[in-house]
């Protein structure tokens, strides 16, 4: 995978379209499912987590949605996490997943629009300094 | 036991004969085969141009190294502060009871090793252990039988991925 | 001719199938009634992307957003909005968040406290993915560094932010760089960058969640550094246990060189640099400075003397600048923004004198008998209270609070008394523990001090290269002592004994392992020594720990016979018929805990 060796504006270039990848916007998706998968994550079950969302993803045949891995989402004590970005809405972490919990999460959240409250931590994103 | 030359030599040259990679040398062929042979001690030692005693230094020196054979299954209790706090010593005496092996050696089947571990960085989940590559959290003293016939069967049936 | 609004009906096909076009329909005609054709659009558009709740109506300029809208709704849609303009109320979209109590993140104790740094970038880019770490400004501080500052300058801010190792040691960043770019200067030999990725602390994973997490961050960090040192190698030392670190690290060195982010001529410059991954083989001690370049060069890791430092003569005696993957993952950071931005958060003043304050935040792995455990970041001078009351939500299982070690092995226990210190390199020290490289783990009343400092020091002696005497022979002096105290046959001067050992030690071991390896027996020996005098004189272990001081029972007005313990017993020492009173049997009895765990009464106690 021999890309072209980069100079500093062309890595502005690259910064400015991916920065489109990283939010959650018409055209490139609607809705993107985080799963965190660090050592603790995939101990406590997170690579099965992940199949299972796939698996809804190519089940619901939808095309705007994105199922990706993240890392540590930090709260090694409730492994497995997710976290659910709608357009427009401030992200919501899931906690103590399980494989059909995902799924409802995917019915109900990604496709409906509705957060699965039983299963939510919190929603919007930590703080910077 | 027979060294597979071939695998050894490969090892040797992924690496370049660099005498600075021996440990990774070592670490790959462990990771094969599960234990350092005494000839690839002498092999390494004849290719790379780095003394016998040298190589043996290493070998013994870190805890990533087994001169005899592991077992199949090698199971790993973590002895971590965490885990030490949440009961790992008590987990670690009842899978020595269960496999009937003191910590550190391998059953007369060939099939496990008891080992402890220093921390897999799961710390969040503990008590922990690792089977192999894997690692498991929140193992409760319950749950001893069940993993090791689990890991049993895997074996029995062939489908346990660390046989070579 | 313009329209006051335009009427969005999603025509996508999840609102097709909900009847958007029978709507659409009825819109119009509507509108046609009322006589605002002439003001308002109707218009089909794709998919909104919000299906679950179609078929979904907006009304523009206004921005209003209606779902489940169905014919019936029409008329009243459009008198309400269209006509008297005010909100149709009844099928008003309201926002799941509003709608569903669940709270935002930053209500949250455990996140509320935290200030991501290091961690800014978890849990929202794909680390296996380079270029999601460029949009979040990856690389932009090489950039700068490379097209816009000279190294001196480089240095210059990491000495201003103040900076300190998050190793363990707290040396100050920014001296480290400088006197290792004079040494290779003067000695004219080109010199290397490491990152100490070995984590040797039991019960602490930072830099393996960091690497993780964020394996560009630290590449950057370190070709950073690489060009203010002058160096064109370096390495990543990590340990054997964390493969998956291993994997992702070697994945964004791979996709970093194709970008020709490392390599030659980087970014177009004539500065080039590269990195190459080294694993550890299970060794502690060669998170060491010296036992680590040792290991480096395909040696046994033992350390040596330090009387030459390792940024002069280290790994292949060349000039060595050894930093921490924490520390190193601050550096991009402090270069974008400035060493002011750095210096706001932290205690104390590093204006003057590098060693005069604790800047910046500061990761711990939060773990052991608290309800949240995990990895948090956490401005430096927060209080220990903070950390494992609020953060970490207290001690779980409703007991007590009883000891919080941080340091790993080399660090030391923290009584309650402590809980208000301010978690900072100094005051750390000064309570007689250290930061350490971010270990915490929170010990409840169900601990045994003597336990746990005996714990350290086997683990300590295991660990222990073997080559100084009063390291390898005080531990094995310690261990014994220790020992005999938690097996009932202390003696009351065995405490001076220990203090005395401990001394020797920090004054005369070649390294930092034997040096600070006294610290859990001094620290546990400083705050808990009536632990100690209890398992000595009376021989009883308040935390109920140490087998030769307990004994199980069975309170016979909980227990219902259920037989639970019993078929978990693997000495059958429990005698008792189903639905009768169970008793044990003392003689039987290998103390293993089994039967507590399993109780459903919670009628089986230690005693
Ligand atoms: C026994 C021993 C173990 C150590 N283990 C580690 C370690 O696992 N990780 C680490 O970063 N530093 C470790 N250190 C500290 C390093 O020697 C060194 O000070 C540090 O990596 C320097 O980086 P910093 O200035 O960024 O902290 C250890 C020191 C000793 C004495
Ligand atoms: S690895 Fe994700 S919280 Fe532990
Ligand atoms: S202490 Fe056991 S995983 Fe860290």
């Amino acid at each position: 995978m021999e890309k072209k060796k980069l100079t500093v504006s062309e890595l502005k270039n690259i910064r400015q379209e991916f920065q489109e990848h990283l939010t959650v916007r018409a055209g490139v998706a609607r809705a993107r499912v985080i799963i965190h998968m660090g050592t603790c994550g995939i101990a406590a079950g997170a690579r099965e987590i992940l199949n299972a969302a796939l698996k809804a993803l190519e089940e619901s045949q939808s095309k705007d949605v994105i199922v990706t891995t993240s890392s540590c989402a930090g709260l090694c004590s409730s492994e497995p996490m997710a976290t659910v970005e709608i357009q427009h809405e401030p992200p919501v972490k899931y906690i103590n997943l399980t494989e059909e919990k995902i799924r409802k999460i995917f019915k109900e959240h990604v496709l409906g629009g509705k957060i699965v409250k039983e299963y939510a931590l919190a929603t919007g994103s930590e703080t910077t300094a | 036991m027979q060294i597979d030359k071939a695998k050894i030599n490969e090892i040797i040259l992924k690496h370049g004969k660099n005498k600075e990679d021996v440990i990774a040398m070592l670490l790959d062929y462990q990771s094969k085969f599960r234990y350092i042979p005494r000839d690839v001690i002498y092999t390494i030692s004849k290719e790379v141009g780095v003394p016998v005693v040298k190589l043996l230094g290493v070998a013994t020196f870190y805890r990533g190294f087994s001169l005899i054979p592991v077992g199949k299954c090698p199971i790993s209790v973590c002895m971590g502060t965490a885990c030490y706090v949440l009961g790992a010593p008590r987990l670690l005496e009842a899978f020595s009871r269960e496999l009937n092996i003191d910590p550190g050696k391998t059953t007369k089947d060939g099939n496990f090793s008891l080992h402890t571990i220093n921390c897999p960085g799961c710390c969040g989940l503990a008590p922990v252990i690792t089977v192999g590559d894997e690692v498991i959290g929140k193992v409760t003293l319950a749950k001893v039988p069940r993993l090791i016939e689990k890991y049993h069967k895997l074996i029995e049936k062939g489908e346990w991925k660390k046989e070579e | 001719m313009a329209y006051r609004a335009n009427v969005l009906i999603c025509g996508g096909t999840g609102c097709v199938s909900g009847g958007s076009f029978a709507v659409k329909k009825a819109l119009e005609t509507e509108i046609e009634k009322r006589g605002l054709k002439n003001e308002i659009m109707v218009i089909a558009t794709g998919c909104q992307g919000f299906c679950g709740e179609g078929p979904i109506v907006i009304v523009q300029p206004d921005g209003v957003l209606y779902c489940k809208v169905n014919v019936n709704d029409v008329p009243q849609l459009v008198e309400e909005h269209l006509l008297k303009g005010r909100p149709y109320k009844k099928k008003l979209y309201t926002s799941p968040v509003e709608k569903a109590p669940i709270p935002a993140l930053k209500e949250i104790p455990f996140f509320a406290k935290q200030r991501l740094v290091v961690l800014r970038n978890r849990g929202l880019i794909d680390p296996e993915k380079i270029e999601d770490y460029i949009a979040v400004d990856g690389f932009a501080a090489l950039a700068k560094c490379l097209t816009e500052m000279t190294p001196e300058s480089i240095i210059n801010e990491i000495k201003k932010s103040g900076l300190r190792g998050r190793g363990g040691g707290g040396f100050p960043t920014g001296i480290k760089w400088e006197s290792c770019r004079k040494a290779a200067i003067h000695r004219n030999v080109e010199p290397v960058v490491i990152c100490n990725a070995d984590e040797g602390d039991p019960g602490a994973f930072m830099d393996r969640s960091t690497i993780e997490c964020d394996p560009c961050a630290i590449i950057e960090g370190m070709t950073i550094g690489a060009r203010a040192i002058g160096a064109k190698q370096g390495f990543v030392y990590i340990r054997q246990e964390y493969p998956l670190a291993r994997e992702r690290l070697a994945k964004a060195l791979e996709q970093a060189r194709s970008y020709g982010l490392l390599g030659d001529n980087i970014l177009g410059t004539d500065f080039s640099f590269d990195i190459k991954i080294v694993q550890g083989a299970g060794a502690f001690v060669c998170g060491e400075s010296t036992a680590l370049m040792a290991s480096l060069e395909g040696k046994v890791g033992e350390p040596r003397a330090k009387y030459i430092h390792t940024v002069e003569y280290g790994y292949e005696n060349r000039p060595s600048c050894l930093n921490n993957v924490e520390t190193w993952a601050n550096v991009p950071p402090i270069i974008l923004r400035g060493a002011e931005w750095f210096t706001s958060m932290g205690t104390g003043d590093v204006s003057e004198n590098p060693w005069g304050g604790s800047k910046g935040t500061k990761v711990f792995s939060l773990a052991g008998n608290v309800n949240n455990t995990g990895l948090i970041e956490v401005p430096m001078g927060i209080t220990l209270r903070e950390i494992i009351f609020d953060i970490g939500g207290g001690i779980a299982k409703g007991k007590k609070f009883k000891a919080v070690q941080t340091g790993g092995p080399s660090g030391g226990f923290l009584p309650e008394s402590c809980i208000d210190l301010p978690v900072d390199f100094d005051s750390l020290l000064e309570a007689g523990t250290m930061m350490g490289s971010g270990g915490m783990v929170v010990a409840d009343e169900d601990t045994c001090m003597v336990d746990s400092a005996k714990f350290f020091v086997s683990f300590l002696m295991e660990e222990s290269c073997g080559k100084c005497t009063p390291c390898r022979e005080g531990l094995r002096s310690m261990y014994n002592i220790l020992d005999a105290i938690t097996k009932g046959k202390g003696k009351e001067e065995d405490i001076e004994t220990l203090q005395e050992i401990g001394e020797v030690m920090m004054d005369c071991c070649l390294c930092a392992l034997g040096s600070s390896a006294p610290n859990p027996v001094i620290s546990t020996i400083r705050y808990f020594k009536d632990e100690y005098l209890e398992h000595i004189r009376n021989k009883k272990c308040p935390g109920k720990v140490c087998k030769a001081m307990i004994i199980y029972k069975i309170n016979s007005e909980l227990c219902n016979g259920c037989h639970a313990c019993t078929k978990v017993c693997p000495s059958d020492a429990i005698i008792g018929k189903q639905k009768e009173l169970h008793r044990i049997d003392v003689q039987k009895c290998i103390k293993c805990g089994a039967c507590i765990d399993v109780c459903p009464q919670e009628a089986i106690y230690k005693e």
